[in-house]
């Protein structure tokens, strides 16, 4: 175990990267900004490398924990930890950022420094986001973490960006600002304590436990998003640069599900216990139902952030089983999701690069002129329909096994995604890929260079190195679900 | 040792000489001596003068300091948009501030409703000159007509509550009025009026629904000079009186007045949140916001007493307090802005004047989003903090619904703040001229820019201070 604050590092080295990349200035700099970027990404994610070398899967305990007073008049401390399940989204999210910094390196000719500023110190919010034990610094990181992605689809976006950005921050601070209120309720019942540690322990009465839960409810399922507030994500998503799509896909709607489990499960596990059916029923809508909808989108951005409410469906649906299973499920499928969207979206990216259009209908034949690029496009598009191999597959099969020994109509409603996710990727990937070139614009399509490939082949390997291995990523949590879910199965009540 | 800064301030007034760069010179000089006294002789204590006229504690030498501070910024900030406009660029623009300055000071020790009300009164006559200052504009001559019909009207309020509270405990002076009531020798019926008025006329200062109406037009009609000095030091003094009389003199009847702000509190919020979304200029929408900050910043004064029971009262005022100074700090941030963007013959008071600012000057347009965010609450920004310890006391209360409350008008407030940094850094700039300012100004902006920040990520020692001069001064 090394003396290192790693934890402030992975928060502190993106954030303070991004401001002397401000620094640079105007767009003459812009290949300095963009190597600083780059080099503060890598080092972003070598900080985070220790974390999982010296994490001690054996204990459910917080580790890494960093405690020092910040604001004693309150009690708020700057308290850092983390266990088996935020610290893959720590590494995740800092896997990302470089992902992202490569992805915006030529696109992105308009206020360079800006645009990369803005995506590494989101990235450092987001890693405080998940590595923080206290309730106010939660909160404090969480809302930061809309003003970068806010600028980013404000300023870089397509057409209707500012109806998008708007949509995005106000829908986010409608339930965050409940969020608050609660953080507050549970400060003053607990004679004065922010520690989330504190308040898993606390005990609450019954009806106080329902309102903190749906007060929660409403910030987390915003965030994932949840059915029936998810209609700002496909606006976000098709009007954010090609990057913002990327960190919206593969991190920013994590932080509601893990809102879940680091509050709301065992915070209230009374509550969440009655009211189990209620989100269970959400997701299935938001599995069957929005899977119904990605089926038509003729936008591929659009059909991709619906398949994105879908998988995270999936997700939610894993939490509220309580089962060791449907957890692991849900927590390895939102790995994967954010390599599979990541991709996805930057597929689209790449194609919307060359040709300016995400209708599909401006497409076919792609194939025939960029080999190299359909390759990776088949693999992602198959990881996200859930193939077997594919880390698409080993979440969602976890969470069906688990819902089968919940209830089968729950399993069966659930397994028609394995259909409707199949149709409405493939479909999209089939009209857009083969068939004979549909147009000029396609015929004149060049296929992806060094840089492209390098992106892609990351994120290849992280999604075929969790469907063919995923040992690595379930060890480590073994222990803190298990912990989590005996922790729910006690009454809180007194 | 009060008197002792009233003295300088009156001997340097007549002192003045014509000369405008002399002027500014001189009024800074003085409030840096008024500075200096003040923190000299401040003791800790709680100190009465004057046969009890006057106090002097630690919660107004804070106020004062800060009231300085203020005055100084704002003068700072106005020094260029004055000296280009010739039919402002007179001495009066500085005396004024002076007497203006003494009245806040007067307000924030006074320990007597008639030393309030002269106070109030020096304040409101200098304001009502200052916002007329340009007298051939016809909206500021028909803001300061309304400003003065109405202020006059609430002093006339104001005067009867005193009157009525006198007639009730036979007495004037705010620390025997406390006695007395305590000790209930007091007419609960006339006091019950009396207490209303007051209530009223507070209201009308702080300028809180109903009593706001007067808040927009002055706003907007007079000078932006002007504007950043109404919007930001009097609310320090207007939060002074509101503790000085209803909580030194009448907390034995907070059951009355809390009852009062809480409905000011909740329309002000729901008023000026509403009514700002609406407003395409800028200093316009900020005079809706001003109202909906001082609804906010009441809710931590009706939730000091809850049931009789005063045990939350200090980190409830302590949070209001903190709340109005950062309030102020934020205000003149922004008005200043709208001044650095000002050139002779051109106001840059539209919103649609910010437009692509970041393209212009990248520094200048975070330091106002800054501001904007911090208006609007969302961390790393010191607002934020303002909310949240407003917020945690009301919920210590037990108001859980007015907490909610709350925070639907903040969300509702994020709009308009947000749309400000959309036109400037979503919109293609109006123009392509460079900024032109004095260097003082930038440099300064840039402090106030990075104070927000800073207090924003450590805002224990400010939040410390007050509590603590408040402990020391109730």
């Amino acid at each position: 175990m090394s003396g290192m604050p790693l934890l402030s590092l992975a928060i502190w080295v993106p954030i303070l990267t991004g401001l002397f990349v401000l620094a640079t200035g105007s767009d003459r700099n812009a290949p300095l900004a963009r190597m600083l970027a780059l080099l503060g990404a890598v080092a972003g994610l070598l900080v985070t490398i220790p974390l999982y070398i010296d994490f001690d899967v054996t204990t459910s305990t917080m580790q890494f924990v960093e405690l020092s007073p910040w604001i004693p008049r309150f009690n708020i401390n700057y308290h850092l930890g983390v266990d088996g399940i935020s610290m893959l989204f720590v590494m995740l999210n800092s896997f990302i950022t470089i992902i992202v910094v490569l992805a915006g390196w030529q696109v992105i000719d308009n206020k360079v420094a800006q645009y990369n500023a803005s995506f590494l110190i989101m990235s450092g919010l987001l890693n405080g986001i998940f590595a923080s034990l206290d309730g106010m610094l939660f909160y404090i990181f969480f809302e930061a973490s809309l003003i970068p992605l806010y600028l980013i689809i404000g300023v870089w976006g397509g057409p209707r960006r500012v109806y998008a950005a708007f949509k995005f921050f106000l829908f986010t601070l409608m339930g965050s600002l409940l969020f608050l209120v609660s953080l507050i309720y549970l400060f003053v019942q607990s004679g004065g304590s922010f520690s989330i540690l504190d308040w898993h322990q606390m005990p609450i009465a019954r009806v106080p436990q329902m309102w903190i839960f749906l007060a929660f409810l409403v910030a987390f399922a915003v965030k994932v998003p949840m059915w029936p507030v998810h209609t700002w994500l496909p606006d976000a998503h098709v009007e954010a640069p090609t990057g913002g799509s990327i960190v919206l896909a593969a991190i920013a709607l994590k932080l509601g599900a893990y809102g879940f489990l680091r509050f709301s499960l065992p915070i209230a596990p009374d509550a969440s216990q009655e009211l189990s059916g209620l989100i269970v029923g959400l997701s299935l809508i938001a599995i069957v139902y929005i899977g119904l909808v990605a089926l038509v989108q003729e936008d591929m951005k659009k059909l991709v952030a619906y398949s994105s409410i879908a998988h995270m469906g999936f997700v939610t649906l894993g939490f509220f089983m309580f089962s060791a299973l449907g957890l692991e499920g849900a927590l390895v499928q939102m790995v994967s999701h954010g390599f599979i969207a990541g991709a996805m979206f930057y597929c689209i990216g790449v194609m919307y690069d060359r040709v300016h259009s995400r209708q599909i209908v401006d497409y076919g034949g792609v194939v025939n002129t960029m080999p190299k690029f359909a390759a990776f496009f088949m693999l992602f598009a198959m990881a996200n329909a859930g193939l077997p191999a594919t880390s698409g597959f080993v979440g969602e099969f976890m969470v069906i096994l688990a819902a089968v020994k919940y209830n089968f109509w729950v399993a069966f409603a659930a397994a028609t995604t394995m259909i409707v996710g199949a149709a409405y990727t493939l479909w999209m990937y089939k009209r857009v890929v083969f068939g004979a070139v549909g147009n000029h614009h396609v015929a004149e399509l060049t296929d992806i260079n060094s840089r492209e490939f390098l992106v892609l082949a990351l994120l290849a390997i992280g999604a075929l190195g969790m469907g063919l291995y995923p040992q690595p990523f379930t060890e480590v949590m073994h222990s803190s679900v298990n912990e989590l879910l005996r922790h729910i199965a006690v009454s809180k009540i007194l | 040792m009060l008197a002792m800064a009233c003295l300088i301030l009156i001997v340097d007034l007549f002192v003045k000489d014509r000369k405008r760069t002399i002027t500014f010179v001189l009024t800074q000089v003085t409030l840096v001596g008024a500075a200096i006294i003040t923190f000299a002789l401040s003791t800790g204590q709680i100190l009465y003068t004057f046969s009890n006229m006057y106090v002097g504690d630690m919660m107004g030498d804070l106020l004062k300091l800060l009231l300085y501070l203020t005055v100084m910024v704002v003068l700072f900030y106005s020094r260029s948009y004055v000296f280009d406009r010739p039919e402002m660029a007179k001495g009066e623009f500085y005396t004024l501030t002076l007497f203006a300055t003494l009245g806040m000071m007067v307000m924030i020790s006074a320990n007597h409703f008639l030393t309030v009300y002269i106070g109030i009164e020096l304040l409101s006559l200098s304001l009502y000159a200052m916002v007329a200052l340009n007298r051939d504009s016809i909206a500021a001559t028909e803001a300061a007509m309304k400003y003065f019909v109405l202020g006059a009207l609430a002093s006339g309020l104001l005067l009867y509550g005193m009157s009525m509270i006198y007639g009730s405990t036979g007495t004037l002076e705010i620390s025997a009025v406390a006695e007395r009531l305590f000790n209930g020798q007091a007419n609960k019926t006339i006091l019950a009026f009396g207490v209303v008025f007051l209530v009223s006329g507070i209201a009308f200062k702080l300028g809180v629904v109903p009593f706001h109406m007067w808040i927009p037009d002055v706003y907007h009609g007079a000078p932006t000079a002007v504007t950043l000095f109404i919007a930001s030091a009097p609310k320090l003094a207007a939060f002074a009186i509101v503790i000085r009389m209803l909580v030194n003199g009448l907390i034995v009847a907070s059951q009355d007045w809390q009852s009062m702000l809480l409905i000011l509190s909740v329309l002000s919020m729901a008023v000026g949140n509403f009514a700002a979304i609406a407003q395409t200029n800028l200093k316009r929408m900020l005079a809706y916001s001003a109202i909906s900050h001082m609804g906010f910043m009441l809710l931590g004064m009706i939730t000091g007493v809850v049931g009789g029971d005063a045990r939350y009262a200090l980190n409830a005022y302590s949070s209001s307090m903190f709340y109005v100074i950062t309030y102020v700090l934020t205000s003149a941030g922004t008005f200043g802005m709208i001044l650095l963007l000002a050139r002779s013959g051109f106001e840059s008071e539209e919103i649609s004047d910010f437009a692509g600012l970041n393209k212009r000057s990248p520094w200048f347009a975070a330091v106002m989003m800054m501001m904007m965010f911090s208006m609007a609450g969302v961390p790393f920004f010191v607002g934020f903090f303002a909310k949240f310890s407003v917020l945690q006391a009301v919920v210590a209360a037990g108001y859980l619904w007015l907490a909610i409350a709350a925070v639907f008008f903040s969300l509702v407030g994020a709009y308009y703040y947000l749309r400000i940094v959309k036109v400037m850094y979503f919109d293609p700039p109006i123009s392509t001229s460079r900024i032109v300012a004095p260097l003082d100004m930038k440099i300064l902006m840039s402090a106030n820019g990075l104070a927000v920040a800073l207090l924003g990520i450590f805002p224990q020692t400010l939040m410390s201070l007050c509590a603590f001069s408040l402990l020391r001064s109730l």
